[in-house]
């Protein structure tokens, strides 16, 4: 008799790839819309036009009532005027930290940014003249002299002192673009930085306290708290996660959450660091699966010459 | 009390007592099987290795659960997937086969129906699968409620609101069901029990029977052939293997078991490592919320075709329309009037009721998770009333089949 059983292999096959197919990649496209990422190229944004001086752009930034009036620059022992709870009840949000901007940030990016923030950031929408509010970074309206170059000039300063992407660790792309809103609590990442191993309780306590007192001035100004991220790269996915900061604006039309401005470099990190915190044992999962998968196929070379050898007499 | 001599052996010495001479011979190298049978016919060894992946993996999961509202979720996602050592594995390996286990049913259930195994004396092989079908959906929806995540949470209101029966307006049963207005500690706590003991228990007594059942009518075979097992089973122990229309067991089948097992087991731990995503849920990995309703709320995969026949109609209408899903298979030896045991390919219009099923089932499947949304509404409103059609017609369709 002729063997059917190829035949009938190749039908439950194919059931099993229409169903899978029609329930996760074809239901998802119904479900999800898809955007493309755009390189993480912000071409709705001028380009630097000029070529930045550092010493300029140090002078710029250090400037009486400039930059360092509310920003610290850690990596050059500048610290911040008010610590983060106090900015935050101040300003609904706490100014970043200046020591890694340049490296994480894309130029024209920032070049924008420091012109005019909400448009940068593509929420706009939540400061209209109507709404009486302005964004908590004031514009740089130029001092005095061409401001093309000033802004060419304070960019050339940040990415000076900031770290080479060598440097650059998942961590603190993680911290300086998404950690001052954004808790990962997997990693005991808070919005006001890494809780430590506190010995008194009374310590610790202290430190929770800050945390949500943060928190409550995040909430005002953001609408609402932005979520813990410490396993978004598995609810949400990379691709998702790569576009959704390239462009807030496209998934969820009048967020809150702005424009990160990331280069494409930075974001791979933030990725990475999600991935640390969601998916901690991926290395591991991969070396082993390879090693459970050659063990298997032994396995099943043995049984078909166990089954071979059973079956020469039953023929 | 029987009459024991000096053991020679401890073979001898157990033999005395346990009598395993005997039970291995009606278990296993006694317990014939027919030889005309393809690779479809190895489903239920390869649903045994399932469960007892899933079994052993679940009590490994189980050592570090937490049944708590406030803990249950990063217990599985930080505790499980960080901390303990090859936790992660355990949680793939468990989700993964929950998944898997349904297609693998439901190939072993399309066996049965397309050569017509539950027929003429295999009546209660037929019924206690479908048992076996129900127990394992418990398990399933029961499992998927511990993670404690968004759809943990949504799904479990929206199933156990099923329960108020639409106008009924039972509330108070399903009250009685989650032991509180809404989903909450009571709820994860009895979900936990049914999932880790009453359930279970429930699965294994039921493989039991579902075994027993096959001892007196035998394993069909792929040609409706009828066997006389007395027979074929005195050739082949008088050393005619070839010509004997039957196998052993152990070890002439269970070698044809093993390479089907082995080949699948290739595939299941291929999706284990690389592609798991199917199987869980990116929405149950966002902790529950009883205040945020996810923007989708569909159940897994292998429940949406009833999910389906439940939701193009009105809600009266559609309960009613479940419910109905949910039993008729159950009826379908006393459903299928023709006389022949025989493959669907041999009996006429039953033919074409087999693959008109299937496909409605698959399109049912696809349209459950599918937002309600045109064209996917009528769609799925079509094959929810083609699925009811082709239930009524069976027994009509299968009284004109002419006995082969």
């Amino acid at each position: 008799m002729k063997n059917k059983e190829p035949l009938i292999l190749a039908v439950v096959v194919f059931f099993t790839l229409v169903t899978y197919y029609l329930v996760e990649p074809f239901a998802h496209s119904q479900m999800h819309e898809h955007f493309e990422s755009k390189g993480f190229a912000y071409s709705d944004l001028p380009e630097i036009t000029k070529k930045g001086d550092v010493t300029r752009g140090k002078e710029l930034v250090m400037g009486a009532a400039a930059c360092t009036g509310c920003h610290s620059i850690t990596s050059q022992g500048l610290e911040a005027p008010m610590d983060a709870v106090t900015a935050v009840s101040a300003y609904g949000v706490n100014a970043p930290d200046l020591s890694d901007v340049g490296a994480v940030f894309d130029e024209r990016f920032l070049n924008t940014h420091i012109r005019n923030p909400a448009h940068a950031l593509k929420v706009e929408h939540k400061f209209t003249p109507e709404s009486g509010k302005i964004h908590p970074m004031p514009a740089f309206y130029g001092a005095g002299g061409d401001i093309d170059q000033e802004v060419a000039d304070i960019i050339a300063y940040l990415r000076s002192i900031a770290p080479k992407p060598d440097k650059l660790t998942p961590k603190m792309a993680f911290e300086t673009a998404c950690g001052r809103c954004h808790a990962m609590h997997y990693e005991k990442w808070t919005q006001i930085g890494t809780k430590p191993a506190f010995k008194r309780k009374q310590d610790e306590l202290e430190f929770d306290t800050n945390v949500l007192d943060y928190q409550d001035s995040l909430k005002k100004y953001m609408g609402k708290l932005p979520p813990d991220l410490s396993i978004y790269i598995r609810s949400r996915g990379e691709h998702y996660i790569k576009t959704f900061m390239e462009d807030p604006q496209q998934y969820l039309e009048g967020t809150s959450m702005p424009r990160v401005g990331l280069n494409a470099e930075a974001a791979e990190k933030v990725i990475e660091y999600l991935k640390d915190s969601g998916d901690a044992k991926r290395h591991e999962r991969d070396s082993i699966g390879w090693n459970v998968m050659i063990y298997i196929i032994f396995f099943a070379i043995f049984a078909l010459l166990w089954k071979k050898q059973v079956w020469r007499d039953l023929h | 009390m029987a009459h024991f001599t000096k053991a020679t052996s401890i073979k001898d010495w157990l033999n005395q007592r346990l009598a395993i001479e005997k039970v291995e011979k009606v278990m296993a190298s006694e317990y014939w099987i027919p030889k005309n049978i393809n690779f479809l016919w190895a489903m239920g060894m390869v649903l045994v290795i399932t469960f007892a992946l899933l079994l052993v993996s679940g009590i490994f999961l189980l050592m570090y659960y937490q049944p708590n509202i406030d803990l249950a979720f990063d217990s599985v996602n930080y505790t499980i997937m960080r901390e303990v050592d090859f936790g992660w594995l355990w949680r793939h390996v468990h989700g993964v086969a929950a998944s898997v286990v349904f297609l693998i049913i439901y190939i072993h259930m399309f066996t049965a129906i397309y050569y017509g195994s539950y027929k003429k004396g295999r009546e209660m092989i037929w019924i206690s699968g479908m048992l076996l079908f129900v127990a394992f959906s418990a398990e399933a929806f029961s499992g998927y409620m511990l993670p404690w995540g968004q759809m943990s949470y949504w799904a479990g209101m929206v199933i156990t609101n099923l329960f108020s029966g639409g106008s009924l307006h039972a509330d108070g049963l399903v009250e009685w069901i989650r032991g509180d207005y809404v989903p909450a500690q009571a709820f994860l706590n009895r979900f936990f029990m049914l999932h880790v003991l009453l359930v279970p228990l429930a699965i294994i007594g039921l493989i039991g029977l579902h075994f027993g059942a096959l001892r007196i009518p035998h394993v069909n075979n792929q040609d409706g052939e009828e066997i006389d097992f007395d027979e074929e089973s005195k050739k082949y122990l008088a050393g005619d293997k070839a010509g004997s229309k039957v196998i052993r067991f152990a070890n002439d089948f269970m070698s044809k078991d093993m390479l089907v097992v082995a080949i699948y087991l290739v595939f299941f731990f291929y999706l284990v490592f690389f592609h798991y995503d199917f199987a869980m849920d990116p929405v149950n990995f966002d902790p529950a919320d009883g205040l945020k309703t996810p923007e989708h709320i569909y159940p897994e995969w292998y429940f949406l075709w009833s999910y389906e026949i439940l939701r193009p109609f009105s809600t009266d209408i559609g309960l009613i329309a479940f419910a109905f899903a949910q039993v008729i298979f159950m009826a379908l030896p006393f459903l299928d009037r023709s006389p022949n045991t025989i493959p669907a390919s041999r009996r006429g219009l039953f033919k074409y009721w087999f693959w008109a099923m299937l496909i409605d089932m698959i399109a049912l499947t696809a349209m459950g998770k599918v937002p309600p949304v045109e064209p996917f509404g009528t769609i799925g409103l079509y094959a929810a009333l083609i699925f009811i059609g082709l239930w009524v017609v069976l027994p009509f369709i299968t009284k004109l089949e002419k006995k082969a």
